[in-house]
């Protein structure tokens, strides 16, 4: 693959990392929060998928990638549904205003 | 040569559309980032020869997870959609995700990984299904139990609620 090296993939996997975690810290929007989140299990999928190319066990890494998927699946599922509930408690679906378990 | 260039093509597009996620201040406009970032992602797991994950990062993120992170937004859409994603504290955020950045990337690119010198790209469909129905049998039947409940979660959670 000529130059490119795993290094690559792990510093762009380490971007993708700190900017969904300051797209979890700053959101105010739990939709904007779910996002970062997603941004954070994309990054860890690139390094799964990275090192089962540049190691020798090929598919251990994408089976685990797929996993990671499915659960983000999962999660969004879960997240969003608990965000529709929020708002029809709350009018509202910024985390400030979401300050107390009985809506 | 040509294949570091394609990587750092779609390095930048993934983390320019990460970014743009991140700094919008319309949550539709972020939504639509996120697709580009998803986009990037994929298409770095068909360079990796990875095209099974790519196409199922495809239907799985920007097929469903994206589409239902829209219905939401415009299920709960109520204040004006232009100032919909704000964002308080971005300094300290800043400072500490490069800080956090700065030590990932560091112990990335510094440590010695166990590289092994790069094989043939071959399509990664017949591999990975057998993995899944040989060494991660189990896991993958729990995974699909995770799925339903979570489903049958997302239902219960999200009904109107009828008091009687």
């Amino acid at each position: 693959m000529g130059e490119l090296s795993l290094d690559h993939f792990v510093v762009l996997g380490a971007l993708l990392f700190s900017i969904g975690l300051f797209c979890v810290l700053t959101r105010r929007n739990a939709i904007g929060i779910l996002m970062g989140i997603e941004l954070i299990l994309n990054s860890a999928n690139v390094n799964y998928v990275a090192f089962a190319r540049y190691t020798d066990s090929p598919y251990d890494g994408q089976v685990f990638s797929i996993f990671v998927i499915m659960l983000a699946a999962a999660e969004a599922a879960i997240g969003l549904a608990i965000v529709l509930a929020i708002y029809q408690g709350f009018e509202s679906i910024e985390v400030e205003a979401t300050d107390r378990l009985r809506g | 040569m040509t294949i570091t260039a394609v990587f750092y093509f779609l390095a930048a597009f993934t983390v320019a559309s990460a970014l743009a996620v991140v700094f919008t201040t319309n949550v539709v406009h972020s939504a639509l980032a996120l697709m580009g970032a998803l986009l990037g992602v994929a298409s770095v797991f068909v360079l990796l020869g990875a095209d099974f994950v790519g196409i199922v990062q495809l239907l799985v993120y920007v097929g469903g997870i994206l589409v239902l992170t829209l219905f939401a937004v415009m299920l709960t859409s109520r204040t004006d959609v232009r100032v919909s994603n704000r964002a308080v504290g971005r300094f300290p955020a800043a400072v500490l995700s490069l800080g956090i950045f700065a030590a990932l990337a560091r112990a990335g690119t510094q440590a010695t990984w166990a590289e092994r010198p790069l094989t043939k790209l071959t399509p990664s469909t017949y591999g990975v299904g057998n993995a899944f129905l040989t060494d991660y049998i189990l896991p993958f039947e729990v995974a699909s139990l995770v799925l339903l409940v979570a489903l049958i979660g997302a239902v219960v959670v999200s009904r109107k609620e009828v008091r009687d």
